[in-house]
């Protein structure tokens, strides 16, 4: 049989009908099919993991050809007192827009395409849709979010070695880079939320990239008394310091305070997305 | 079942669908009739869930939509506008529907055989053309095999024979007694394909009943006369206070006999008066024939309702006047 020609078999055969309504494990299927079948997806996460390894692997390789010791430069003070920070700072700090991007994109694209309409015929109460989205993203971000941590690492702390010796067994260093990892889901799931909000794929990608990288520069502006602590609590301010073995006596959050600010901050771009996706016309 | 209750939905200042109701009953096409912006996507739109009514209900089987507990068993929807990402294959596209409602991966080839994408299924759904969007919906609208069909203009793009089996399949799921409403601003595709028809206006009910009566109601009829005598009989026709215009000369798939004989459109007259005419001055009619299309019905209910048509030019003759407006309200 071809199917050139549809007009010879117009019956709707008989489809046996299992399910007792949506369960959710049906639903996490359905957004894992979602989000693997789409090229940015792959596209994103592949810049991500190349860019974030290559550019650690670049700018540790630069210090360590330029070293003029600990005791001759700050910069390579710093780097001595806390290298797994200056390791992960070295790629992150563009690789984590690749995230920004992709967060958005996931929730963006359902409506700039039209597939919205189709995921909520199917599943007409909304935030299950959702729901499933965000964990399914999650995950998936924090496995390659962790992998590249790790690796951006190993590749670091390795071209470091004839420097400065680092690694996971020392003070810190394991809880910094497995909350790199942890820090950069978080971002993706906020950036998720703003693409949730706003619907609209550039407007979203250009308030997510704002609020991550331009925020800080403004409130560096204000004066220094209040402007550090609005800094501190500022969403990619509150999040990297996680990523930081090391605290500078200036650090008003510790580790997992900041990155509880930083999950406040993403929960309720959640529930803003999710306020817009339970009440707005789809 | 699909049962509308004095339904309203503004967007803004705009009245899109206004204190609408109307019930869809299982076992027949019902087609829903409109000019473009009268509301026939967003009434859909509100049947569905993906928009919330100002006030009113619309239910299905005596439920909303948004309480179906497995929505893609009960309903099949196929949106005017599109919902498929583009970067998506059509397979991936039904898989991901399937999925959520646990239906088997079987049921997307399936669904892929049956609307003739098979062949593509692995083509990413940008690079469709319409038609092929458009079978590609229809397969997302019969996944769940439901009880339930909506179809928004869903023979846009299609070529001849896929319209032709889009008619069948919409015929052929009324009569296993499914719900089946489609709409179209075509009301010449609606008359050879609903059994009975909705006709909205400026998102409001215009009138509601089957498609002979729809048609049979029509004030705005006209006849079709063949005769060698055209030139003489218009000439008394218009005495009359008819109107006979010429129409081209008919090819051979325009029926009727005597091919050589010029045709004429009368209206102003009904096919009586007008063989009256003929007899008193001994001219031979080959075809003398009242024609009522709904094309002619659904302009006069919609002329008084059009959105973005221009305003008819007065006609000439009083008694159309008088019938347009008769049979409007």
């Amino acid at each position: 049989m071809t199917t050139a020609s549809p007009a010879t078999h117009a019956g709707v055969p008989a489809v046996p009908r299992a399910t007792g309504g949506i369960r959710f494990g049906h639903l996490l299927a359905a957004e894992w099919t979602k989000l693997r079948s789409v090229r940015s997806t792959v596209w994103t996460l592949l810049i991500f993991v190349v860019i974030t390894i290559g550019f650690t692997a670049l700018f540790t390789w630069l210090d360590v050809s330029h070293w003029t010791g600990p005791h001759a430069a700050t910069r390579d003070a710093n780097i001595v007192a806390d290298p797994v920070s200056f390791i992960l700072g070295a790629g992150l700090g563009l690789g984590q827009l690749t995230l920004c991007v992709l967060g958005v994109l996931v929730m963006s694209t359902e409506y700039s395409t039209g597939v919205i309409r189709a995921s909520l015929l199917a599943v007409p109460r909304r935030l299950p849709m959702l729901a499933a989205k965000v964990v399914v993203f999650a995950v998936l971000v924090f496995v390659i979010a962790e992998i590249v941590c790790f690796g951006s690492f190993f590749v670091g702390s390795a071209i470091m070695h004839s420097r400065v010796s680092v690694s996971l067994s020392d003070n810190d260093v394991t809880r910094a880079v497995v909350g790199a990892g942890l820090s950069l889901t978080v971002l993706g799931l906020f950036s998720l939320g703003i693409g949730g909000i706003l619907r609209h794929t550039a407007g979203a990608i250009t308030t997510a990239i704002g609020v991550v990288f331009v925020l800080p520069i403004l409130s560096g502006l204000l004066p220094s008394s209040w402007g550090a602590h609005i800094n501190a609590y500022l969403p990619e301010q509150a999040g990297s310091v996680i990523a930081k073995a090391h605290a500078p006596a200036s650090q008003l959050l510790s580790a997992w305070e900041g990155f509880g600010v930083f999950c406040i901050w993403a929960a309720l771009m959640l529930a803003g997305a999710a306020w817009m996706l339970r009440y707005r016309d789809a | 079942m699909i049962e509308v209750h004095d339904l309203t939905k503004r967007y803004g200042e705009k009245v899109a669908v206004d204190h609408l109701s109307f019930t869809v009953e299982p076992g027949r096409v019902t087609g829903f009739l409109g000019p473009n912006g009268a509301g026939k996507s967003t009434t859909m739109r509100l049947i569905l869930g993906l928009d919330y009514p100002d006030s009113g209900t619309a239910t299905i089987d005596g439920k909303l939509y948004r309480d179906l507990p497995d929505p893609l068993h009960v309903v099949g929807a196929l949106l005017e506008a599109k919902s498929v990402h583009p970067g998506r294959t059509a397979r991936n596209h039904l898989l991901f529907l399937a999925q959520t409602q646990g239906l088997p991966r079987s049921r997307v080839d399936e669904v892929l055989s049956l609307v003739g994408l098979r062949e593509v299924a692995d083509k990413r759904a940008g690079t469709f053309s319409l038609g092929m969007s458009q079978r590609l919906g229809i397969a997302a609208a019969l996944l769940g095999d439901p009880q339930v069909l909506m179809l928004d203009e869903p023979v846009n793009g299609l070529d001849p024979e896929g319209v032709l089996w889009v008619r069948n399949l919409m015929k052929q799921l009324a009569a296993e007694g499914r719900t089946i409403l489609v709409s179209s601003h075509l009301m010449n595709e609606m008359a050879v394909t609903a059994d009975y028809l909705i006709v909205i206006g400026r998102g409001r009910l215009i009138t509601q009943s089957t498609t002979e009566d729809v048609i049979a109601r029509s004030a705005d009829k006209s006849v079709r006369v063949r005769t060698p005598d055209a030139v003489k009989l218009a000439e008394l026709i218009t005495a009359a206070g008819g109107t006979a215009s010429p129409v081209a000369t008919a090819g051979p798939g325009n029926g009727g006999s005597g091919n050589g004989a010029p045709l004429l459109t009368v209206t102003g007259m009904d096919a009586a008066r007008v063989g009256e005419i003929a007899a008193s001055a001994s001219i031979v009619l080959h075809e003398l024939t009242p024609v009522a299309s709904l094309e002619d019905a659904y302009m006069e209910l919609t002329s008084s309702s059009l959105e973005f048509g221009q305003h008819q030019p007065e006609v000439a003759q009083a008694s159309q006047v008088d019938a347009t407006q008769g049979s409007a309200r």
